[in-house]
């Protein structure tokens, strides 16, 4: 597989830990400030989608990119939560979001 | 990273208002009009980027479906479905200048 190249396989499996890249890209997105820099755990993997950030602009979204559940602890998002310990929050985000952690 | 006006996530926001309330017809209308418009006049994410993309100032100052009107009309002028101003020209004719 060429480096970079997007193959038929996710990059990621569930269990592992992967931390959400931050990026100042104008233009549309589906990744939350709030996860930006943030490490969780993949719980699953949705399958490959046409990638939103194309399509806003009227692109095809091709090629289709994995699309993971991720799940973060809550009290690892910021210093405004004051809730439960081990409260989490669920987010599905983009392969090309995503390094491992 | 900057914060874009919608992304809302983790910002304090103040109590949440739980009152019931209805829906105006005409925000049942606009509802029905995204759903009505076909995909290539514009998509889904289409319209979220045009929500994202509208001035600070409008987003905060608008209403939930006013905002959809907002983002609408802009992807219909992109498409050229409208022309710019059309619409208010055409509501200035209807309902007169002080509308």
């Amino acid at each position: 597989m060429l480096s970079g190249e997007i193959g038929m396989d996710p990059k990621f499996t569930p269990g592992e830990h992967v931390r959400v890249k931050t990026e100042s890209r104008p233009g549309h997105h589906r990744t939350p400030g709030y996860v930006q820099g943030r490490t969780g755990v993949v719980a699953a993997v949705h399958g490959k989608f046409p990638n939103p950030e194309s399509m806003a602009y009227g692109g095809n979204g091709l090629p289709e990119q994995f699309l993971y559940l991720v799940v973060f602890d809550q009290h690892d998002l910021g210093e405004t939560f004051r809730g439960t310990r081990g409260d989490t929050v669920c987010a599905d985000i983009y392969e090309h979001w995503l390094e491992p952690a | 990273m900057t914060r874009r006006v919608h992304d809302r996530g983790g910002w304090p926001a103040g109590p949440i208002d739980r009152t019931e309330h209805d829906l105006a017809p005409w925000e049942k209308e606009v509802d029905a009009l995204l759903q009505t418009l076909p995909e290539d006049i514009i998509s889904v994410d289409e319209f979220r980027r045009a929500m994202e993309s509208m001035e600070p100032e409008t987003y905060e100052a608008l209403s939930y479906y006013a905002r959809w009107v907002e983002a609408i009309e802009s992807v219909l002028v992109e498409k050229g479905v409208l022309v710019r101003g059309e619409l208010d020209r055409r509501m200035e004719e209807m309902d007169g200048p002080s509308a």
